[in-house]
């Protein structure tokens, strides 16, 4: 593969597309195709046929706008529209050339605006399941250029210049990480992407992988060719079967067009990836979890050093990227390190994936730029809170993140700032509560998945999450006093400081974060024994003795 | 030994201690004399860093580092004892008495238990959370062993010696969080197991009165696991 | 010297194994007995619980509403209250019911295997649903572990609450 054959590939597919004069883009994400957005299609291509106009139905993947799929995106027009069944099919194609459907706008108002596509630029324009319109839109151009006019030092160095850090929630300078692994010695080393996205209500990894594999694929067999790995593994939650079904095609598509396997590009580079399935430990997510269960063994987490980078799968060298992480190395390369740093904050870099949750207006996955704030997103891009409540809290960082109230609004998005806050980035799930959320049972719905996620290796987080769980219960029962106060704040402190892995060590995070800032809640429950949401029943009586 | 470029000199409490560099934390201040609680980890088996207790604070760490794993380095300054440590250490000691059942008084190992010692040496003269007081089985199919899941702390020492010692394998993990357990063989009676060899190194190594031999219900059997440290030597290869 | 006179011990849910260990001081009672009066005992006469006791030991957990009751009264009257022994501190053997519930310890003692089978209701305290260890329920000045806690262990407490020391027993008294 060169890059006229690269060319090649990509002109043929746009002549293949120039023969109609229509495109009908059908998002068949989990979402959309939960709600059929498979028989949309093929009700439109019949339509289609039947009106003999020269119209291309198209699958894609997420658009984004979750929350008003199924999404279609007509072009050349460019036109969206949403909540789309199968009885529009006709409505749609007689509107192809003339004015649209005006019933079927998705009213996404400003949900663009201020979003910039890196990791989702292909989505919505190419169907994930062909390699060749990947290609068409720049795919493995990036590839071609690290093996063929680079060396892995310079790869290494772009991606330290980018200043790109992990996107799994760590935050760990990506650059740096792959110098490490690069620069200790070993025969094998190994490529590991954690798709092991668990956190409630996040969705980015998912929707990258089912909608954009190939760029997954891609990032990794950079970061092989730049760290001297030969095989790699994608590990994906086995609860995501469209991402496992358009990932297995799409290894066979690269394969076929020779981006996997040996002498890649007509170099010396081999590299080989296969996937593992997670059985849906949500503790698998932790890299030396991740590994244990790529060995076959009981996915538990073990003290670190050594980090993966010395002695990582089978005991050696290995480099492992969250998906994002890897989607957003083929730009960076195309582009150089530079242009990605040209966008975010100091010390955050390049932009975000979120998966925007909860008391919001426009559901649905995305991508802005780091320094974007809060409100901007939330009530920007996610059009506010619905139904005329009133924003109580935003919740980022899964489990391990914390709830940020509305004074935080105006927060900067940023590795460091959300930390300082009291949060973090996590993967990227946000949540957006308002006043119908009781923040101690919010609280205690992190802490009972950290309880039932523990894997039982250490005491503090088998042991500590249960009673912490209880604790919680107890305050939204009602039957809690300030001793059990003092106690979960002190049972926070020795959890998170002697868990083994991190999934211990921030269990206490959104008890801690609902602390920071509704402490009024939890003393509501306590003193007056009231629920200001008014979201748990609370027994007045005295029942310590009884319980 | 040659002394040369391998010894390295740290302090433990203020004390300045030399020590080999691929000596733990742990094993440079036992050797030393300084006492710090373990509970999961045992001479003679590999070290998982799971119970916590050997946590030691290090100069420079933002995190306590568990001493059995972490190795020494050329002017690390650790403390092993301090008022935070040990509360921390109070509290995982409490966690572990609460959330199995752990009634000494009736216990086979009453008196040789290195939980009970620990609660003692450690000063843990009661349990401030709640007990949890789970339903869990005893499984007395062997014909010489008995497991009582009751007071299994989950160190996992029986697992190791199965695998890195005798071999056997038979002993495993399943469940998660606080329904993790000890299993033998994919969970059948540890009486029917097909690997089991009966050797007994489980019933010797564990810590507690979860593994037992049936004939020392009286209460007075010490556990003996001082053989794996000979075993390694006499293994090839292997050093103490 | 302390200003502690008055000595009172209770037996709640327990096997009476620690007053035994109490006993058990033999010669150094009488020693004891000098400076202590004991006001309120299972070994004296005293019917109701005095209004005001310098030391309490308690011994047994915390089982039935009769329990509960005394446990309350017992604690506002009195200054330093002892937790004597494992059933006092952890719910012990007393405790083990927790584990299956309070029905099916009624059914198996009162219904199984018995003659005439029937569940008392007239003059026993009914079981309170979990057995606790005293400082669930109210605040615990001291801690005595032990199944029995050895009588030179209760010799040591009692002589340095006399002493006017918090009795330290780190590296003295285990469970069990």
């Amino acid at each position: 593969m060169n890059t006229e054959e690269l060319q090649q590939i990509a002109a043929g597919g746009q002549e293949e597309r120039d023969k109609f004069d229509y495109e009908v883009n059908v998002c068949m994400g989990t979402s959309c195709l939960s709600q059929h957005s498979d028989r949309i299609r093929d009700a439109i291509a019949k339509e289609a046929e039947a009106c003999g106009k020269k119209c291309q139905v198209r699958r894609t993947g997420c658009m984004g706008p979750c929350a008003a799929g199924p999404m279609i995106l007509v072009e050349p027009a460019g036109k969206l529209y949403g909540h789309v069944r199968e009885g529009d099919a006709k409505d749609i194609v007689e509107a192809l050339g003339g004015e649209p459907v005006a019933r079927l706008d998705p009213e996404l108002g400003s949900y663009f605006e201020g979003q910039n596509f890196v990791v989702l630029e292909n989505v919505g324009h190419i169907d994930p399941e062909k390699i060749d319109e990947y290609i068409a839109r720049g795919g493995y151009q990036a590839l071609l250029k690290a093996l063929t006019e680079m060396n892995p030092a310079s790869v290494i160095e772009q991606i330290s210049k980018s200043g790109l850090r992990g996107r799994g929630g760590g935050g760990y300078p990506t650059g740096l990480k792959w110098d490490t692994v690069a620069k200790v010695k070993g025969a094998q080393k190994y490529v590991i992407c954690n798709g092991d996205e668990g956190d409630p209500g996040a969705f980015m990894d998912r929707s990258v992988l089912e909608s954009d594999p190939q760029r997954v694929i891609e990032g990794m067999a950079i970061a092989a060719y730049a760290i001297g790995a030969s095989k790699g593994y994608i590990y994906v939650r086995a609860e995501y079967p469209l991402a496992v079904q358009r990932l297995t095609m799409a290894l066979r598509e690269a394969r076929r067009r020779g981006f996997l396997g040996n002498s890649i590009c007509e170099t010396q580079f081999n590299f080989d990836i296969d996937i593992r399935l997670g059985a849906g430990a949500f503790v698998c997510g932790e890299e030396t979890a991740l590994i244990a269960s790529i060995e076959g063994k009981r996915g538990t987490p073990r003290p670190r050093p050594p980090y993966p980078a010395v002695s990582g799968l089978w005991a050696d060298p290995t480099l492992i990227n969250n998906v994002e992480t890897f989607a957003n190395v083929p730009p960076i390369i195309r582009h150089g390190g530079e242009w990605f740093s040209s966008m975010g904050t100091a010390r955050s870099k390049g932009t975000k994936v979120f998966a925007l949750t909860g008391k919001i207006q426009r559901t649905g996955l995305v991508e802005v730029p780091m320094g974007m704030t809060l409100r901007q997103i939330i009530f920007g891009i996610g059009g506010g809170v619905p139904d005329g409540r009133k924003f109580k809290a935003v919740q980022t960082g899964g489990p391990s993140g914390g709830c940020m109230p509305e004074e935080h609004l105006d927060l900067s998005i940023s590795y460091d700032a959300l930390i300082s806050a009291g949060s973090m980035m996590g993967s990227g799930g946000m949540i957006v509560m308002d006043d119908t959320s009781c923040m101690v049972s919010v609280a205690r719905f992190f802490m009972e998945f950290c309880m039932t996620e523990s894997c039982g290796k250490c005491v503090p987080c088998r042991a500590g999450t249960v009673q912490m769980f209880e604790l919680l219960t107890k305050i939204t029962k009602g039957e809690a006093t300030h001793r059990d106060l003092d106690r979960l704040t002190e049972l926070c402190e020795v959890v998170g400081a002697t868990s083994l892995c991190g999934l211990g060590q921030t269990a206490p995070n959104p008890v801690l974060s609902t602390l920071r800032y509704f402490k009024h809640e939890y003393l509501a429950h306590i003193d007056e024994k009231r629920c200001p949401a008014g979201v748990c029943e609370l027994s007045p009586a005295a029942v310590e003795v009884h319980a | 030994m040659s002394a040369e470029p391998n010894v390295r000199t740290l302090t433990i409490n203020g004390e300045e201690i030399s020590a080999r560099s691929d000596q733990s934390i742990l094993e440079a201040a036992r050797e030393h004399n300084v006492e710090i609680p373990t509970l999961c980890h045992l001479e003679g088996l590999s070290e998982v860093g799971a119970c916590r207790l050997c946590l030691v604070e290090v100069k420079g760490a933002r995190r306590l580092l568990p001493a059995c794993v972490t190795q020494v380095a050329e002017g690390m300054e650790v403390t092993t004892h301090s008022p935070k440590i040990d509360r921390y250490r109070t509290m995982i000691l409490e966690m572990y008495f609460a959330e199995r059942n752990h009634v000494c008084s009736v216990c086979v190992a009453n008196g040789n238990c290195e939980l009970q010692d620990l609660s003692l040496k450690l000063g843990m003269t009661h349990v401030e959370i709640p007990y949890q007081y789970p339903q869990l089985p005893v499984d007395a199919s062997h014909p010489r062993f008995t497991v009582d899941h009751n007071r299994c702390v989950l160190c996992t020492r029986c697992v190791r010696v199965c695998s890195e010692i005798e071999g056997a394998n038979t002993w495993g993990v399943m469940g998660r969080g606080a329904q993790s357990l000890v299993i033998t063989d994919l969970k059948q009676p540890w009486g029917d197991s097909e690997t089991c060899t009966s050797c007994g190194k489980c019933v010797q190594v564990c810590p507690t009165g979860a593994l037992f031999e049936k004939t020392s219900v009286g209460n007075k059997t010490r556990k003996h696991p001082e053989f794996l440290p000979y075993l390694r030597i006499m293994r090839e290869g292997e050093q103490p | 010297m302390s200003d502690l006179k008055t000595l009172a011990t209770v037996w709640l849910d327990g096997c009476s194994g620690c007053h035994m260990s109490l006993l058990d001081m033999d010669e150094r009672l009488v020693e004891l007995s000098s400076q202590f009066t004991l006001v309120y005992s299972p070994l004296v006469d005293r019917k109701t619980f005095p209004d005001r006791v310098d030391v309490t030991l308690v011994e047994g957990a915390v089982a039935s509403e009769d329990d509960l009751k005394k446990i309350r009264k017992i604690r506002e009257h009195t200054r330093v209250l002892v937790s004597l022994g494992d059933c006092a501190l952890t719910g012990n053997v007393s405790a083990m019911r927790n584990m299956c519930g309070v029905q099916p310890v009624m059914l198996r003692v009162y219904e199984q295997n018995v003659v005439q089978p029937q569940v008392p209701t007239v003059g026993v305290p009914a079981l309170l649903n979990r057995v606790r260890p005293v400082h669930e329920v109210v605040p615990v000045d001291v801690f005595v572990p032990g199944c029995p806690p050895s009588a030179d262990t209760i010799y040591q407490v009692l002589s340095e609450l006399l002493a006017g020391k918090v009795p330290t027993l780190e590296g003295v008294a285990h469970f069990g």
